[in-house]
């Protein structure tokens, strides 16, 4: 699914990645790990598209509209409600059945009663469920995902453990944690990456 | 058809996000009132019919361009481009999107400017109407193009008048032209070429500016 | 970091070498000084102090040229990804700007001289060059606000493409400009041509070009050494 020869990117001067290698075959979990700073955030960027690197290659069978991207960022508009975000999104990634698959995604992440108010209004919590809902809405066969659990409440935190464990094996995964032991148990593979 | 149904659904999202966050028109609308003020000063005297038709346009334009600079404040603070990006969707998409809305805004706010010159200055003609719908397409479409690159950069709002002006040159020719002549046709004309050029330009070229 | 020393191999290899451009540059440009100053004949109208004229039209044509150059390197980095481009584009953008400088000054010159003013709106070469340094200047606004990478190469290229876009529409621009006011008597016009007054001209028109490409040559391996530089700097790090 991604392989990448030789990754490095570098903004001018400053060097946010040097000389990665990864093989993920389809189906696979990486969990990458590293201290702030060490390039985690540039590398799923560069996973997903969304960054080109400055040295190295890399390839990537899923193509654009298959691949789930959770950054740093929720990237929803806090203007417009979880509802009108997740019709925009689906629209846009052309997903089937639109109306079932995100009145099911809000249900299962608990904002169905919410689903008419602004995402201002919002908790980070519920901002973050948001978020992942928009990520699987299109049922992605890649999922790129930078320290989800961060912003979660514990309640969110295991309906994502629970989805994880749920596409384990159907979508490739790679996710960017602070604490590994979480999701030891599902990664087939391991990238540590240092500053 | 797609194509279609992403720039309608683009084009929602932008106007919902305006009146909701209800603060870019009535600045612009202030703002145009407030310039028109500060021109009766600047300019003592009877100023001519063709001395206030290039101050209309001046207004016009630093009008829009107040607009343009708030265009793409969104996908900036929320860094949400990146997941229109992502989208399968045909990227020039979002630049027609907001385009669009940035010229349903300009409109409104000139629907209230142009009545407002007429009461403190001249009549306002057929032409000039003419003139001035022409002219906020190139303005919308060239505008929005360049606020998404000045978005992009560490300078942001102070460089998208730079970008903007020299660009905007053609369309005061043209503008201006149109209102005062006797036989404002060529004018026109030229308006509407610019709008067509300059569109097809943006069009083709805005993948490049939101994708590494 | 290899590519780079390769890449520097190749270039020197397959094009003119810096030192016969420098060369020549030196002995196109004298002989086009001696023959303006010396040969030409005097304009039966402006007299000795029109010569400007012969540097200022083919300076002109040279920075048309430049960003002309600068929108083909540019198509070529989007387009076909070409890794060199970029720089390539920025260096014919930067030397555009300098001879289009060139261009305001010696028109502005040109016009004391003939109309006993520094400007006049009324000359089209001179407004829109003013247009152009405008909108080039506000490339070099754009490029130094963005850091270092695919996008800032991106941004630049595409705004260059707008760039000589521009350069017919504000041209007509400027034509339709006049019309709206009764147009003034005020130009800037050059001698009848024949004879020696041709002859000078065609060196002239020889000699800027090739100054301009030898120093646009200069500038770009001047800043591939520094990036080659900051790369081996990068690796003993």
């Amino acid at each position: 699914m991604l392989t990448a020869r030789r990754l490095g990117k570098r903004y001018g001067e400053k060097r946010a990645l040097r000389r990665v290698d990864l093989e993920l075959p389809r189906g696979g979990f990486l969990v990458v790990t590293g201290a702030n700073g060490s390039g985690k955030t540039t590398l799923l960027r560069i996973c997903v598209g969304l960054a080109q690197p400055t040295e190295g290659t890399i390839e990537r069978a899923a193509e654009r509209g298959r691949i789930g991207y959770l950054g740093h960022e929720p990237l929803v508009y806090r203007e417009l409600t979880a509802l009108e975000n997740l019709e925009l999104y689906g629209r846009l990634y052309r997903v089937a059945e639109r109306r079932e698959r995100i009145g099911m995604l809000l249900e299962r992440f608990g904002l169905w009663e919410a689903r008419h108010e602004r995402v201002a209004s919002y908790s980070r919590g519920m901002t973050q469920r948001l978020a992942l809902s928009r990520v699987l809405l299109h049922e992605p066969e890649l999922l790129v995902l930078d320290e989800p659990f961060n912003a979660l409440d514990e309640a969110g935190a295991e309906l994502l453990d629970a989805q994880l464990a749920e596409l384990r094996g159907e979508s490739t995964f790679v996710l960017a944690t602070h604490d590994p032991a979480r999701v030891v148990a599902l990664a087939s593979g391991r990238l540590a990456l240092a500053s | 058809m797609n194509y279609v149904r992403d720039v309608g659904a683009l084009t929602r999202k932008d106007l919902l996000l305006e009146l909701r966050a209800r603060d870019t028109l009535p600045a612009m609308l202030l703002f145009v009132a407030a310039v028109f003020v500060v021109f009766h000063f600047a300019l003592p005297g009877e100023p001519s019919k063709l001395e206030t038709t290039g101050l209309l346009w001046v207004a016009i334009l630093f009008t829009a361009l107040l607009g343009l600079g708030r265009a793409f404040v969104p996908e900036r603070e929320q860094r949400t481009l990146d997941g229109l990006v992502l989208a399968p969707c045909d990227r020039s998409a979002i630049w027609l999107a907001k385009s669009l809305a940035t010229l349903a805004f300009l409109a409104a706010a000139e629907v209230v400017a142009l009545p407002l010159y007429a009461l403190f200055f001249h009549h306002v003609g057929g032409a000039t109407v003419a003139a001035v719908l022409l002219a906020d397409l190139g303005i919308c479409a060239v505008g929005t193009f360049l606020g998404a690159m000045a978005v992009a950069t560490r300078a942001r709002d102070l460089i998208l008048p730079l970008l903007f002006l020299p660009l905007a040159i053609p369309i005061v020719v043209g503008a201006v032209g149109a209102s005062v002549v006797h036989s404002p046709g060529r004018y026109l004309g030229f308006l509407a070429l610019y709008d067509l050029l300059f569109a097809v330009v943006c069009w083709a070229s805005f993948e490049f500016v939101v994708s590494e | 970091m290899n590519r780079s020393a390769a890449t520097i191999e190749v270039v020197a290899r397959t094009r003119i070498p810096l030192p016969v451009l420098a060369v020549a540059s030196l002995v196109l440009v004298t002989t086009a000084l001696a023959f303006v100053f010396f040969v030409a004949p005097n304009d039966a109208n402006q007299g000795f102090s029109q010569r400007i004229f012969y540097f200022h039209v083919s300076i002109a044509i040279t920075a048309y040229a430049l960003f002309a150059g600068a929108a083909w390197k540019a198509l070529r980095h989007l387009w076909k990804r070409d890794p060199r481009a970029d720089l390539e584009s920025y260096v014919f953008v930067h030397q555009g700007v300098i001879f289009g400088t060139l261009v305001l000054l010696t028109g502005s010159i040109w016009a004391k001289i003939s109309w006993g003013r520094w400007w006049l709106w009324s000359s089209d070469q001179l407004v829109l060059f003013l247009v152009l340094f405008l909108f080039y200047c506000a490339y070099f606004m754009l490029r130094f606000s963005v850091d270092p990478g695919p996008q800032r190469a991106n941004l630049s290229a595409v705004y260059a493409l707008f760039g000589v876009v521009l350069i017919p529409v504000s041209f007509a621009a400027i034509r339709l400009a006049k019309d709206i006011i009764h147009p003034v008597v005020f130009t800037l016009k050059g001698p009848q041509f024949g004879g020696w007054i041709l002859v000078t001209y065609c060196i002239a028109q020889v000699a800027v070009p090739v100054l301009a490409y030898t120093l646009y040559r200069l500038e770009l391996s001047s800043k591939r050494l520094d990036i080659r530089l900051r790369d081996l700097r990068e690796v003993l790090a």
